[in-house]
């Protein structure tokens, strides 16, 4: 079977993957890079378990070519932990109970860290539109959303 | 005052940390080298003969190691309450001779990779002769609709009976005395579960014969009984594995991966994942049963429900799975937490060739909750009464007699009413805040001293 290699800055790191041609970015990420934190809800772009982040921007990795990588920056929930601690928004989703079951968390938080990134200050309808394209079949909505909003105000927009 | 260690702190999640950082394991996250992966085969069709199964092509594809038929299975005959009584067995975890609904399991591809055996899936050829699928649960129970069942009717046996049933009092008494009879045909669809996660199960054969399974079942304990029973296998031999769980809901409770996988695990003698795709997950997974549900009630002008009809189908669809339990639950709930002196209930477990039905959050009490209480509510407006009041007035209260032969000993409902509307500022008056479950009061209890 031919195959495909492709280098791109995985989490920070020069990385280099031989595939073949058709591997999504999620299954690369999962089955090459053994990275699994990255979730398969539908492997179809409906459910936004598999958001990563390709140059800041929220990306579905199931809908994602590798090949399209290339030379690209991918960041996942695995790259954003600090060793022994955890993100903002981790915590905040830790504190505010905003997992249930847990498949959808690290879609979520992906998602949510795009839209800080590029907004620190947003209002409450503006995380509600960034995670729309994010499905919680545990219908965890609101804590998820007090717990964007937590960060967000830790960004020292408004006060508590 | 008592310092209390727990109740009253807000306790983080045991499992939270490794939800936030990715590093809870999910089923689907365990791989091991050398590992097959498995493409199921499932029926075009609701109903059909299947004349044959020609898997050669799909055998010869290059990466095909094998391809896992009924003849494959030890026992492939089963039901998964065979564990709390119920039979007959009557699901192949391979279809051999019939379908009885689109999307059931036909064949296994096991091959080198998912795509491979997706492929050599779409080699196997069917010949199925379609029949006419019976599809609506009025329509099953007419003498002019073909027999779906090996048994020859399209009903759980209960007791003899094809239905189960409740006899208390003198319900055509009642109708008589009622001054109003209220009347409500309740329905409810099908409901997917919808996971995040879909099914997946992972079989590792072990050098020493037995078997380790990882698999996201909410059912640890049945999924292993019944692997066993269809593996035929001591039970000791399999080392099943559970964990956390990517969203259940009850839709995780079926054994329908892991007998596969063990089987293609021990076929192979290397490791096997399964895992549905989204599609397989919506489309044949069970459901929560689409439900019928006739309601009569006699009514008197003060608001005592003096008798209850119920004529209830439950749509199991194909197989029994958990719907002949969830239709008694039905038969126990359907009469609501409510004091009434003659009821009568008939509870139908049909089947039909659609996607079976199965648990999924208080199943069969749920659908009788609905029906119950917008019935409730009718009623109300039928005699001019408060909402609120006739609940009330007719809830069941402590020694009261249940229409299935058991005394109320933990009525809680009036007080349950009562917080509720405290919560909505919602002032009841005096004689309906002062009510107890341990009243004399009541007109069930004027029910009491005239029965
Ligand atoms: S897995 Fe990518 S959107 Fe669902
Ligand atoms: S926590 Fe279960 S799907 Fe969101």
């Amino acid at each position: 079977m031919s195959a495909i290699t492709v280098s791109f800055t995985l989490n920070g790191r020069a990385t280099t993957l031989t595939v073949s041609p058709a591997t999504t970015l999620l299954t690369a990420l999962r089955e090459h890079a053994q990275l699994t934190a990255t979730k398969a809800g539908c492997s179809q772009g409906g459910c936004g378990s598999c958001t990563v982040l390709v140059n800041g921007e929220p990306t579905l990795a199931c809908l994602t070519p590798l090949a399209h990588v290339e030379g690209q920056e991918v960041t996942t929930l695995e790259g954003i932990t600090p060793v022994g601690g955890l993100h903002p928004l981790q915590k905040a989703f830790y504190d505010r109970f905003a997992a249930q079951c847990g498949y959808c968390t690290p879609g979520m938080i992906m998602a949510a860290k795009a839209l800080l990134d590029r907004n620190p200050h947003p209002t409450r309808e503006e995380i509600a539109a960034a995670l729309s394209g994010n499905l919680c079949r545990c219908t965890g909505y609101l804590p998820i959303l007090d717990a964007v909003e937590d960060v967000a105000r830790q960004n020292g927009g408004g006060e508590r | 005052m008592k310092q209390l260690g727990i109740v009253g702190q807000s306790v983080h999640r045991s499992d939270g940390l490794g939800h936030v950082t990715g590093r809870t394991t999910f089923i689907d996250d365990i791989s091991y080298p050398h590992m097959l992966y498995i493409s199921m085969v499932r029926s075009p069709v609701a109903r059909g003969k299947i004349r044959s199964i020609d898997t050669s092509k799909a055998e010869a594809f290059p990466g095909v190691a094998t391809v896992i038929t009924a003849k494959d299975v030890p026992n492939n005959l089963y039901t998964i309450l065979c564990l709390i009584g119920i039979g007959p067995n009557d699901e192949p975890v391979l279809a051999e001779d019939e379908v009885m609904y689109e999307g059931e399991p036909i064949c296994a591809v096991v091959a080198e990779s998912e795509e491979i055996a997706r492929e050599a899936a779409s080699l196997v050829k069917l010949d199925i002769e379609e029949l006419e699928p019976v599809l609506d649960v009025e329509y099953a129970l007419r003498p002019e609709a073909p027999k779906i069942k090996k048994w020859g009717t399209n009903t759980f046996t209960y007791d003899g009976k094809d239905h189960c049933q409740i006899r208390f009092g003198d319900v055509e008494r009642g109708f008589a005395e009622a001054d109003e009879i209220v009347t409500g045909t309740y329905q409810l669809s099908p409901i997917e579960h919808a996971p995040i996660e879909t099914h997946v199960c992972v079989a590792k054969p072990e050098p020493d014969g037995r078997l380790t399974v990882h698999t996201n079942t909410q059912a640890l304990y049945f999924t292993l009984d019944n692997t066993a029973i269809i593996l035929k296998m001591p039970s000791n031999r399999i080392r099943m594995i559970g964990g956390t769980v990517g969203g259940g809901f009850g839709g995780k409770v079926d054994v329908l991966t892991e007998p596969i996988t063990c089987i293609a695990a021990l076929k192979t003698g290397r490791p096997v994942k399964w895992r549905w795709t989204r599609e397989e997950e919506t489309r044949c997974s069970s459901t929560r049963a689409a439900v019928k549900i006739e309601m009569t009630d006699g009514v008197m002008r003060d608001g005592r429900i003096v008798a209850r009809k119920v004529r209830s189908l439950q749509d199991a669809g194909a197989y029994h799975r958990h719907s002949p339990y969830g239709a008694m639950k039905h038969m126990v709930n359907v009469v609501g937490p409510y004091t009434i002196p003659n009821v009568w209930v008939d509870v139908y477990c049909v089947y039909t060739n659609r996607q079976p039905s199965s648990a999924m959050r208080g199943f069969g009490v749920t659908e009788a909750s609905f029906a119950v209480e917008v019935q409730m509510d009718r009623i109300a407006k039928a005699i001019g009464m408060d909402p609120w009041e006739i609940r009330l007035r007719n809830a069941y209260r402590n020694g009261d007699m249940r229409p299935f032969g058991k005394i109320t000993e933990d009525a809680t409902l009036i007080e349950t009413i009562q917080a509720a509307a405290k919560l909505v500022g919602h002032e009841l008056p005096p004689e309906l805040a002062q009510m107890h479950s341990n009243d004399e009061g009541g007109y069930a209890a004027a029910q009491r001293a005239t029965a």
